[in-house]
């Protein structure tokens, strides 16, 4: 079977860094011409929180309370060095400086160019979250039986 | 018919794409644009993108340097 011009992208990492990381392929796939999917999943879900900061999200006081400890898209710390959260502050700032596009024109420039978001229902369980607590780009719940059915024909990363 | 522009020659992967892909979308059938772009990731693929997506690269020119300039026009 011929491969499709297709990406599909597991987001399971919350760290700024590897965030990007989806989002630049993402983004740069689209632009030239695939179809782009991207599966948020534990951690990976924290990118896609409508709450960009930290909020007593979910049901269940366990839950709640992880969703404070990971907060939303300007919470993701730094892989390495981190120094207590100023490591993603400094980075974009370096990345500004550099003209390199920083992780929010990353994250709109995907949405812009439609790529499909999808939350995987499982994570989504464990940490108490609807679909309500996503951003409404996000398009559907998915399994793992979906998500491989949707890769189908095209490439599949995992970050 | 319209004319447009569009500079990228500051922008870094992914968004030399990205811009350039929503700049054409913008264009109406029968307008063309040009874009402006450096030598190397650039000028060896936005062409080619646009060409698989449909439009018509109509000339490449060197302008200074490592500048170069796009003519792409949407059937």
């Amino acid at each position: 079977m011929a491969e499709q011009k297709k990406l599909s992208i597991i987001s399971m990492s919350g760290d700024f860094d590897k965030v990007i990381a989806v989002f630049t392929l993402a983004s740069g796939a689209a632009a030239v011409g695939y179809e782009v999917n991207i599966f948020f999943t534990f951690w990976g879900l924290n990118s896609i929180k409508k709450e960009t900061g930290r909020k007593f999200l979910g049901s269940g006081f366990m839950a709640r309370f992880f969703n404070f400890l990971l907060g939303g898209r300007r919470n993701l710390p730094l892989s390495r060095l981190n120094f207590g959260g100023l490591s993603p502050i400094l980075m974009t700032g370096m990345m500004k400086g550099k003209n390199v596009a920083t992780l929010e024109e990353l994250f709109d420039a995907s949405k812009a160019l439609k790529v499909n978001f999808f939350a995987c229902e499982m994570a989504m369980h464990v940490l108490g979250l609807t679909k309500d607590d996503f951003i409404p780009e996000v398009k559907d719940v998915l399994g793992v039986a979906s998500f491989l059915e949707l890769s189908k024909g095209g490439q599949t990363l995992f970050i | 018919m319209s004319t447009f522009n569009l500079d990228i020659t500051k922008e870094r992967c992914p968004m030399t794409f990205v811009k350039a892909k929503l700049h054409l979308e913008q264009l109406e059938s029968g307008d063309t644009t040009e874009i402006l772009l450096v030598a190397g990731e650039p000028l060896d693929n936005v062409p080619r993108t646009a060409t698989e997506q449909g439009y018509q690269v109509l000339e490449t020119t060197h302008v200074k340097d490592n500048i170069h300039k796009l003519t792409i026009r949407k059937p």
